[in-house]
């Protein structure tokens, strides 16, 4: 068994235009493992999501990035992508016009070209999305139309995660993909989640919230206040931290400086 | 700067890949425009009188005219007396009575183009007219067509062997009296294709003609008179391509389609003339009018252009709907990159009852390209009950260009419905970058996404055109990212 880590972010410090945003991540998912990264707004958790799926406009102005061993931020965005980075977009983008099977078709053939296996006809895709649409309970009226386009917001994250079943990455980032859903929307979009974990790929939960990890019980719980993690523990720290709010812990622990 | 927005204006660095210049010896007219100059044209046509009296009194007509400068494009003045009218290429003893005589450098040419004129080569289904500069150099398909009663030849041929059809016919949605250009192209048009549908008979192929301009200097002039009489149908494809030159020349055509009782005319074009290069200079001043009247009760005329090419473009593929219940539909992808500028559009004019019209123009900028969508929805007196469907949306990339939409509605029936819808996007970064992050190239992202865009368009194209329209788009936007 591989036994080296399939993401290793070290002392990352990243920002935009000039402002720095994160401010010395240290972060390692081993094969298997749930983490959570919990936070204040504005403590740095969809730019840790965006500079690990590449998204431009970022500064890294220190600190490394490893995915399966390699430098994670010297690759292109797509490049990751069909290495196993998956992101599932906190708002999900609408694409007129473009028919969300063709999408999810050329973006997993795409990754299966990348590994140097052949590539899906169209029959073998459907049957495919057929299974896993069951898994988030997907209308598959859903694959008939055009990307994310008129989906309700509970829909667009539920399709983000069927978009992860089908393309199963090795590295989920899923940002706040809590946010705006009610609560059986809530419990389908982690029974997915947690539908997809195995033994060889790692997940990342990035949210405000505790009530995600009622659902996703993640291993480890990290918590981000101010670019920096502060605290790191498991499940309870996030009981601990509903109950006594973010301000407990920005002023309880002492900030490096 | 983000990388994305730099990839988009880096979009212009595909070559032109029609750009070659075939080297034949031609037959060409002096540089100028005069009375002379049309006499000679006429007689090198061997034309009947009338045609001469008929392009006279257009070259008269125009002189009292001015160019129209309401178009949102900007061009230096063009110089009419410095074009050549004519020009065409030798013609070895009577010119070739078939392909086989044709000039091999010419279905050379045309083969690099991909439309091979001999018949075995030939893209199944489809008869092609090729013209070469002024003049038409073989026409296909012509003995299976005249089986169901059909012609299809150059226009040349038609004044020849059917002036009473030509007689009727031309003029009579396009007169000369029209526009400047149009005026213009009346007075020295040297060749183009006639079409005629007898009454009952669907053409069983798809017609096409290739327009292709090599000489330099020189303008062209070409008219396309279509007729569908009771009960026909046909389809009908025109592609056109350049070489690169560095000075403008000007494509100054005609279309005229008529549709009688229960007839159906789609016209697709795919126009690629050279756009000029990535600093603006050169390319095809591409003046076009294109009009179909729908004459018939139950007639039905429908325009599907997608245009790529040229420096400026200036066309409003049309429909008047004079018979009851006759249907006008245009479908229009326009794409102007670098320098280009498009002012394209339609005019939907309804007489009759009961006539419907839809638009679905869809533009595309990039570069520094302005692109103007211009449209008239026109609804008579007389037309009870008359309805029309206006969908105009704008794709920008990057952010030198430009989008701008003149939509123009006069309605004088109050039971008639007239809808009018608009949208201006950008392609995002955000867009792109959700297509990196499942994997896709950002080349391949803009594709899917100018592609998604221009998906209501595209559905109209015959097939073997839709897949060279999406392609062409491709070509025509690549490097805009990437």
């Amino acid at each position: 068994m591989n036994t080296e880590p399939i993401l290793e972010i070290r002392n990352l410090h990243a920002g935009v235009e000039g402002k720095q945003i994160l401010k010395g991540i240290d972060l390692t998912l081993n094969e298997g493992e749930v983490h959570a990264v919990m936070g204040p707004n504005g403590s740095g958790k969809s730019t840790l999501a965006a500079v690990l799926a590449g998204r431009e406009g970022y500064d890294i102005t220190e600190g490394e990035v490893l995915y399966q061993g390699r430098d994670l931020l010297d690759m292109d965005p797509e490049e990751r992508a069909r290495e196993g980075v998956f992101l599932a977009f906190q708002y999900p983008i609408e694409i007129p016009g473009v028919n969300s099977t063709y999408f999810l078709k050329s973006a997993l053939n795409e990754i299966r070209k990348h590994h140097g296996e052949s590539e899906l006809d169209a029959m073998e895709f459907l049957s495919l999305v057929k299974e896993k649409m069951k898994l988030l309970e997907l209308n598959e009226d859903l694959l008939r139309r055009s990307v994310n386009e008129g989906f309700s917001g509970g829909e667009k994250k539920r399709n983000e995660i069927f978009q992860m079943a089908v393309l199963e990455p090795k590295l989920a980032v899923l940002d706040e993909t809590d946010s705006g859903l009610d609560i059986d929307a809530l419990k389908i979009v982690s029974h997915g989640v947690n539908k997809l974990r195995r033994d060889d790929n790692a997940q990342l939960v990035i949210t405000h919230y505790q009530r995600l990890l009622n659902y996703i019980v993640p291993d480890f719980v990290h918590v981000l206040v101010d670019g920096k993690i502060v605290r790191t523990g498991d499940k309870n720290l996030a009981i601990e931290l509903e109950e006594r709010g973010y301000d407990w812990i920005s002023t309880h622990v002492p900030v490096p400086a | 700067m983000s990388t994305a927005t730099e990839t988009i204006e880096g979009l212009v660095k595909q070559e032109y890949k029609y750009g070659f210049y075939t080297d034949v010896e031609t037959d060409s007219a002096p540089p100028g425009l005069n009375e002379d100059i049309i006499r000679l044209i006429s007689s090198k046509k061997n034309e009947p009188a009338f045609m001469l009296e008929w392009r006279l009194k257009a070259y008269r007509h125009w002189l009292t005219m001015k160019e129209p400068t309401w178009p949102h494009v900007h061009y230096p003045p063009i110089q009419y007396q410095k074009s050549v009218y004519y020009s065409a290429p030798k013609k070895k003893g009577d010119g070739p009575k078939s392909l086989d005589e044709v000039d091999p450098k010419l279905l050379e040419t045309y083969e690099k183009l991909g439309i091979p004129l001999k018949e075995r080569e030939r893209l199944a289904g489809v008869a092609v007219d090729a013209v070469f500069d002024s003049v038409s150099v073989g026409t296909t398909f012509q003995k299976q067509l005249a089986e169901k009663g059909i012609i299809f030849c150059s226009f040349t041929e038609a004044v020849q062997n059917h002036p009473d059809l030509v007689k009727k016919y031309l003029g009579m949605v396009v007169p000369y009296t029209d526009n400047f250009f149009a005026a213009l192209n009346s007075a020295v048009f040297s060749d183009g294709s006639f079409c005629f549908i007898p009454k009952g008979v669907r053409c069983p192929m798809e017609l096409s003609t290739y327009f292709r301009i090599n000489a330099a200097n020189t303008g062209q002039f070409e008219r396309t008179l279509i007729i569908a009489e009771e009960g026909a149908s046909v389809s009908y494809l025109e592609g056109c391509t350049a070489p690169m030159r560095d000075e403008h020349q000007l494509h100054a055509a005609v279309v005229e389609l008529i549709a009688l009782d229960n007839a159906q005319i789609k016209y697709s074009t795919v126009q690629n003339w050279y756009p000029g290069d990535a600093e603006g200079r050169g390319g095809i001043y591409n003046f076009v009018t294109k009009r179909g009247m729908c004459k018939g009760r139950n007639s039905k005329i429908s325009w599907t252009q997608v245009e790529t090419g040229s420096a400026i473009t200036w066309k409003y593929p049309s429909c008047i709907l004079l018979g009851d219940n006759s249907i006008g539909e245009f479908y229009s992808v326009a794409v102007t990159n670098n320098y280009q500028q498009a002012d394209t559009g339609t005019k939907m004019v309804h007489v009759g009852k009961n006539t419907k019209s839809t638009i679905v123009s869809k533009g595309i900028s990039a570069g520094h390209g302005q692109n103007s969508y211009r449209g008239l929805v026109k609804i008579q007196k007389s037309a009870t009950n008359a309805r029309n469907f206006s969908q105009c949306d704008s794709l920008l990339l990057g952010n030198k260009c430009g989008a701008h939409t003149f939509p123009y509605i006069e309605v004088k029936n109050t039971s008639s419905r007239v809808e009018h819808e608009a949208s201006t996007s950008k392609i995002g970064e955000d867009q792109i970058f959700y297509c990196n992050q499942r994997g896709l190239s950002t080349q391949d992202a803009v594709n899917m996404i100018v592609n998604g865009f221009c998906k209501e368009v595209f559905k109209e194209l015959p097939m073997e055109f839709a897949v060279e329209a999406q392609k062409l788009l491709g070509v025509s936007l690549e490097g805009s990212v990437g």
